[in-house]
């Protein structure tokens, strides 16, 4: 974290000739700028960072949308997209000096598309909204990120959502055909298409997790899915972190591919449980939900061999869900395993490193020990099909030195996610919170890649600049302070 | 199987060809070199930067050089029961990991499973300056940085020479069945097919040619059994041999002399008029998204049919000269392919003229 972008201020004078010509372009109730009215828009779900924009414009449409970029790209004014602004890494935290371009007034489903399972709608929907409209035809948008009754389908572009269902369905890269973009100067642009493939480069795949730098996107056309005709899962419980993570990969190595399949440590078991009791075995170390969909005959056969690898692996209990509401129960913990910490610590702060399975093992002992040496409790929840893990440190920000102390644990825990494999970064994207970390993960090559591909979309910068992206002198300054293997990286470049 | 890291070598190659602006013609097998027009002055072998690097069959994940051989890769998947769930067209028996990811092409299972870019996790690359880069990773998920490794895939190498390559693998499907049924009209298949891919059934690929419907079950043997049983017609013998000479258009259909188009369209989208293709000039994958076509139709005639159906039209195989084989991009779109182009090829050296015309 501690990734502020340092912005200079703007003169107030180009404030007021900024706010004055949106004024012109914006019915009145599409743009704020009173200090009151800007107040929710400080910050996004990374609520520890706040910053004032100089004014949020609400569009209602793609044409005031425009508007509002042309007018800020002629004024060399920055511009942040938000969509719901339950974002966990940042990226929607307002520039001082830019405007925030909020979507959320554009939230309609504008169609469904029965023949050719796909929905065209606005970047302001709901991700779960989408699910909803569609069920009564038997067909669901996949994509699930925790936060789906809140967070819009344009959020989740920008930052490639996941979710629990991903090893299965993958993420929201894989569940996209088309989008309507504006470009940094307002141009719009059709990107992908109703077809599989369309002509050119995979611009699709760039745009989808490129947080906002570059472009704006104002349509999505996302595909459908028919819904599993049956669901039920797996509740196993394991004396040890690591039989209960062998345990997982012995499912995979089985030839079965789960719909979800989460893994809690105690700590996040016990806070689960107090909080809902969902009779979850907080006797033991570690659980594992594994939930399997598709035609029933299907889902039970699969059920019966998960149940046999459960054991085989030492499982010290086995329950299956017998119907929807046991299924509910078992999921209820683990999709409200952060709101349970939130309720035995003051604070915490969530982690989104990847890393290969295999390594689970390791990279909890060594959690283990950092949170011994940081003296901050960690509670592991773990999307355990795709590698994701999510720590939560837990802190009270009112204590001096926990905030700073679990600042520096959380970054060590990226390293060490780097270090075996993985990434800082499975499905919450580097926003401000991991730019920094960004620097650990990429060399400065690839660092001055990224930096290109975004000034062939936005030559003159103005889409949530310093964003995603470290600079190279950011990871010099960085960099030295952290130095890896002996080995000062980037080194090419001048220190501070 | 050949087992060789070039990557230092390669990237020496790069390096003085930017320095001296020689453009290269970035070579696999060639199988696939029907697809593209090059100019260049010198060729790229790629095939001895070869091996498997890393597999890890309980992590879904294997990583291989560019230049192995696709049939070897199959092979190792399915000794571990698993594949690459994009069906990848070869086009030849030498097909390379590295060219069917710079041609961006997938088989049968596509409209299921998803497409080669769905599949790759991560990349190591040259790009035009002849620097390695790495870009995603070997995990599931991984959003650090802008998702350039799914943008060098159906490139075709002109943004990056591809050097390694991580996949997502899956497992084999425990059971396969195909259905055959009667489908003489066309059109009268492609609403069959729209109320098929609404059931949640384990449908993996679908073909319709010679007046027939063919559906493909993959999954547990109980969903697949049941799903036969509900779509009715008749089960086909040795269906394996039928989706591998689909994929790798082994059938007369492909083989004709006529110019072969390939349109990717809407799935529903109605179907060209008999003004512009004969019945008997028609086959279709994908659920009705892919479809081929003998036409000899002006190419703007088609260019603007798939349009209008939501997709685009590429001329395949048997171009006459002096035909286009792709619609020029709109002028927005085409100035970001030009520019991205140059983010990473600055030197513009990397098989020039391979993709849409350069500047």
């Amino acid at each position: 974290m501690n990734a502020l972008v340092e912005r200079p201020p703007l003169a107030p004078e180009r404030r007021r000739r900024l706010i004055a010509t949106l004024r012109g372009l914006l019915p009145a109730d599409a743009l704020l700028s009173a200090d009151e009215a800007l107040r929710p828009y400080e910050c996004d779900g990374l609520s520890a960072y706040r910053s004032r924009p100089l004014a949020v414009a609400l569009p209602h449409s793609i044409a005031e949308t425009q508007a509002v970029l042309r007018a800020c790209h002629a004024a060399g004014i920055p511009v942040v997209a938000r969509g719901s602004g339950t974002g966990l890494s940042g990226g929607a935290y307002p520039l001082s000096d830019g405007v925030l371009l909020s979507l959320a007034r554009m939230k309609s489903i504008l169609s469904i598309d029965l023949e050719n399972r796909s929905a065209r709608v606005q970047p302001g929907v709901r991700n779960l909204a989408i699910s909803e409209a569609v069920a009564p035809y038997g067909l669901y948008y996949a994509p699930d990120p925790s936060s789906q009754i809140a967070c819009s389908i344009g959020g989740n572009v920008a930052e490639n959502s996941g979710g629990v269902h991903c090893l299965k369905y993958g993420l929201t890269t894989h569940n996209l055909l088309k989008l309507e973009v504006l470009l940094a100067d307002g141009e719009r642009v059709t990107i992908g298409a109703d077809a599989l493939d369309a002509a050119g480069y995979d611009l699709l795949a760039l745009m989808t997790g490129s947080e906002g730098l570059l472009g704006v996107v104002v349509e999505v056309t996302v595909k459908l899915l028919p819904k599993p005709e049956s669901a039920r899962v797996v509740m196993a419980a394991f004396d040890s972190v690591e039989a209960c993570g062998a345990a997982v990969g012995d499912v995979i190595g089985a030839g079965i591919i789960p719909a979800g399949m989460e893994m809690m440590d105690k700590p996040a078991m016990g806070a689960a449980e107090d909080f809902l009791h969902c009779g979850y075995p907080v006797g033991s170390e570690a659980m594992v939900l594994v939930e399997l969909d598709g035609l029933p005959e299907e889902v039970e056969d699969g059920i019966r061999r998960v149940e046999a690898v459960m054991r085989a692996r030492g499982a010290t209990d086995v329950r299956v869900s017998r119907n929807e509401a046991e299924r509910a129960n078992f999921w209820a913990g683990r999709k409200n395993a952060f709101p349970a910490v939130g309720r035995i610590s003051p604070d915490y702060y969530c982690i989104d490193g990847t890393i290969p399975r295999g390594q689970l093992p390791h990279v909890l002992g060594r959690m283990r020990e950092l949170s011994t040496h940081y003296r901050q409790r960690i509670a592991n929840v773990f999307h355990a099909g795709d590698g994701n893990l999510h720590p939560l440190i837990l802190y009270d920000a009112n204590q001096p030195g926990e905030m700073e102390r679990t600042e520096a644990l959380a970054l060590d825990i990226l390293k060490l996610c780097v270090d075996v494999g993985g990434t800082i970064t499975g499905e919450h994207g580097v926003g401000i919170e991991k730019i920094n970390a960004m620097c650990h993960q990429f060399t400065s090559a690839e660092i001055e890649q990224f930096h290109a591909v975004k000034h062939a979309f936005d030559p003159a910068e103005t889409l949530n600049p310093g964003k995603a992206i470290p600079t190279l002198h950011r990871c010099a300054e960085f960099g030295a302070l952290h130095v890896h293997h002996g080995q000062l990286p980037h080194p090419e470049l001048p220190r501070f | 199987m050949t087992d060789a890291n070039l990557t230092d070598s390669l990237r020496d190659r790069v390096q003085t060809a930017a320095g001296q602006g020689t453009a290269l013609v970035i070579c696999g097998s060639g199988s696939k070199a029907f697809l593209t027009g090059t100019a260049a002055d010198e060729t790229v072998d790629m095939t001895r930067h070869a091996g498997i690097v890393h597999y890890a069959p309980q992590e879904l994940v294997l990583t291989v050089r560019a230049g192995t051989h696709l049939r070897d890769v199959e092979a190792l998947l399915a000794e571990h029961g698993q594949m690459l769930a994009f069906e990848p067209p070869h086009y030849g028996p030498q097909a390379t990991v590295g060219g069917t990811l710079a041609a961006g092409l997938s088989g049968p299972r596509r409209a299921s499973a998803g497409a080669a870019r769905d599949f790759v996790l991560g990349l190591r690359i040259l790009n035009g300056r002849g620097e390695v880069l790495r870009f995603g990773g070997e995990t599931i998920k991984n959003v650090a940085g802008y998702d350039v490794s799914r943008l060098m895939v159906g490139a075709f190498g002109t943004l990056g020479v591809l050097l390694d390559a991580s996949f997502k693998v899956l497992p084999k499907p425990a059971q396969e069945c195909t259905r055959v049924q009667d489908a003489p009209d066309a059109g009268a298949a492609l609403k069959r097919l729209r109320e098929t891919v609404l059931k949640p059934w384990p449908l993996s690929a679908s073909a319709w040619l010679d007046g027939r419907l063919y559906l493909r079950l993959s999954g547990a043997a109980p969903a697949v059994a049941q799903a036969a049983r509900a779509l009715g017609g008749e089960t086909l013998a040795d269906d394996a041999t039928f989706w591998r000479d689909l994929r790798e258009q082994q059938f007369a259909f492909f083989t004709d002399p006529r110019p072969l188009w390939r349109l990717a369209v809407a799935p529903a989208a109605t179907l060209l008029p008999e003004t512009l293709v004969a019945p008997a000039d028609r086959l279709m994958e994908w659920d009705g998204a892919l479809r081929w076509v003998h036409s000899t139709a002006p190419a703007a005639t088609l260019f603007a049919a798939a349009q209008a159906r939501g997709g685009h039209a590429t001329l395949w195989r048997n171009a006459p000269a002096g035909t286009p084989r792709r619609l020029q991009l709109p002028p927005a779109l085409a100035t970001l392919h030009q520019r991205l182009k140059a983010a990473f090829d600055p030197h513009g050296i990397l098989n020039r003229g391979a993709f849409h015309p350069e500047p």
